[in-house]
């Protein structure tokens, strides 16, 4: 028996992407080993969410309660139900808080840990976890020897699969614990609309728009998409936006359906940071830019001209 | 306050990457240490400027990370340390975690500092797999940080935001872009640099000897979608032909 339990993430009491994500792939992976899948949602209103995780193939879903997002707390709790529920197989989420609590986990589970992965597969029993290394110019294939085999997963790399496990409820016990970190306050004005790591589709400026005045311009076609806004470091060194808005070497690594590159010249920092995004659109008046090498569609043109003819006829097909 | 700063050789970024089967190929290959862990350095030399203290460097690998710690010794750490690991797996953050932890808990530490993520394996895991293994803090994203005798208080980046969030040593630190910016080694720096010793010791001397991940291959990046130009002879015929693409083509949006 080799269950695997995978975390689910929320936000505002929702369910994020990744935790369906998550359970997808648990599934495919406890149907090769021969296992459950049980899914661990901690929020207080984790219960409501059980309907969506079974039906991507949940068997067992275990709610915990937490008021808001510890990452001691987080490895506590994860760990304890990992040992209560005899998983051979944990998957968390490669997001800013499944990076803050998972190093705990592998600890606390003597296990080694294959962090950002993007591929999951099973050979001879065990799992192999695909990643980018060397900032995507190369992928690795790696297993683990412990006992225990731990991965953290990208967002957007892996298939939603509507198949529906067991979906047994039960509520979990376990509390933090004692952490050792407290919070005092929280300011979440700057970020976006939609989150970048896990946005499927990002439109993004360079500094070919100019001046901060000018990101309305994206903004408006964003918001047609419902995607989040991205940045060059050029931009965020000029202080046009804040570095929470940076993709790249030194900014977030993000791999979308869709990234629309506005104005972006595509040095290999920025690339790093997008290289592994499905479609990439490059809109540049300059035809030698870099990006073009990566795009799968170049638009050689002015952004301030394309942008808004692209938002208008975004909002014509899309209504 | 002793402070260990965590620092890993990566390739530059800029730097061709040429697959072997388990390894990479590292003729011609230009390191330097991973940007992240510069924040680190500057930081633990910031607060033994205003604080006192001890700031030392650690790096795990072959002697070429003899290169980085000069590079931190030139910057103004006071003592640097190779643990030397010839064959060392840089993507198995708990085997680096365990060695690291133990050279940590060696040397008293007060904090440990070390980057947020390393740029070869992106996998943000060692620092704070040394916090748990010394049942110590730890602090992720740090953006500021300030001390008042055991107190740390920190700003740190979190999903969407920032958070202002209070602990005590000992504790483990990790450096997001914007925490400081790093100095420049001087010239006196670098030559000086040179000539201080850097302490060896090895995995086993700290008492670790096998690894937890096993490297089945490497392999160069999926092929991308061939990509082409789009020709039109205004903006409104980009627009409706990219519009097409995307969703007949690519069916994304």
């Amino acid at each position: 028996m080799s269950n695997v339990l995978i975390v689910g993430e929320t936000k505002d009491g929702e369910l994020k992407k990744i935790s369906k994500e998550l359970t997808s792939a648990g599934r495919k992976i406890a149907d090769a080993l021969g296992g459950k899948v049980i899914a661990l949602v901690i929020d207080d209103k984790a219960e409501a969410l059980s309907g969506e995780l079974k039906a991507v193939g949940a068997d067992i879903i275990v709610n915990a309660k937490a008021s808001d997002f510890n990452p001691e707390g987080f490895a506590n709790i994860v760990s304890a139900v990992a040992k209560e529920k005899s998983a051979a197989v944990i998957l968390m989420p490669h997001t800013p808080q499944g990076k803050d609590y998972s190093p705990r986990v592998a600890i606390k589970c003597n296990a080694g840990i294959i962090a950002d992965t993007v591929g999951l597969s099973v050979d001879g029993g065990k799992v192999v976890g695909k990643k980018p290394i060397y900032s995507g110019k190369a992928y690795g294939n790696f297993k683990l020897t412990s006992d225990v085999q731990i991965f953290t997963v990208r967002p957007n790399s892996q298939e939603v699969v509507e198949k529906a496990g067991e979906g047994a409820v039960e509520a979990s016990a376990e509390g933090f614990g004692d952490v050792k970190v407290k919070t005092v306050s929280t300011d979440a004005s700057g970020g976006s609309k939609v989150q970048l790591t896990e946005a499927s589709i990002i439109v993004s400026g360079g500094r070919g728009i100019k001046g901060p005045e000018n990101w309305p311009i994206l903004q408006d076609l964003a918001d047609t998409l419902g995607a989040a806004l991205g940045a060059s470091r050029a931009t965020v060194d000029a202080g046009w936006i804040p570095h929470s808005h940076q993709v790249g070497q030194t900014g977030k690594t993000v791999s979308p359906n869709c990234y629309i590159a506005c104005g972006i010249s595509g040095a290999i920092q920025h690339l790093a940071g997008m290289g592994s995004s499905k479609y990439i659109v490059a809109i540049n008046k300059d035809g030698d830019a870099p990006i073009f090498k990566v795009a799968t569609y170049g638009v050689v043109a002015d952004l301030f001209e394309v942008v808004p003819a692209l938002t208008a006829e975004f909002k014509k097909v899309l209504g | 306050m002793k402070i260990v700063v965590l620092v890993k050789q990566v390739p530059d970024t800029e730097t061709n990457i040429k697959v072997g089967d388990k390894t990479i190929n590292e003729t011609g290959v230009k390191w330097i240490i991973s940007p992240y862990d510069e924040f680190a350095i500057e930081e633990g030399i910031r607060i033994r400027e205003k604080n006192g203290g001890e700031v030392v460097a650690v790096s795990v690998g072959p002697d070429r990370v003899v290169e980085a710690l000069r590079t931190a010794y030139a910057m103004g750490v006071d003592r640097a340390v190779q643990i030397k690991s010839d064959d060392y797996n840089t993507f198995d953050s708990a085997y680096t975690s365990e060695v690291l932890a133990s050279f940590a808990k060696a040397e008293n530490a007060d904090l440990v500092i070390g980057g947020r993520q390393s740029i070869d394996s992106d996998s943000s895991q060692v620092a704070i797999q040394i916090a748990e293994r010394m049942s110590a803090a730890h602090i992720a994203m740090a953006l500021k940080l300030e001390f008042d005798g055991n107190t740390i208080k920190a700003t740190k980046e979190i999903d969407g935001g920032t958070a202002n969030v209070e602990t005590s040593t000992p504790a483990v630190v990790t450096a997001q872009k914007g925490l400081n910016e790093p100095r420049y080694p001087s010239l006196k720096g670098i030559m000086t640099a040179k000539k201080k010793p850097i302490e060896t010791k090895t995995p086993a001397d700290l008492g670790v000897t096998a690894g937890k991940i096993e490297v089945v291959s490497l392999e160069p990046p999926p092929p991308r979608i061939a990509g082409r130009k789009l020709e039109a002879a205004d903006a409104a015929g980009f627009a409706s032909q990219l519009v097409k693409a995307l969703r007949e083509e690519a069916k994304v949006i």
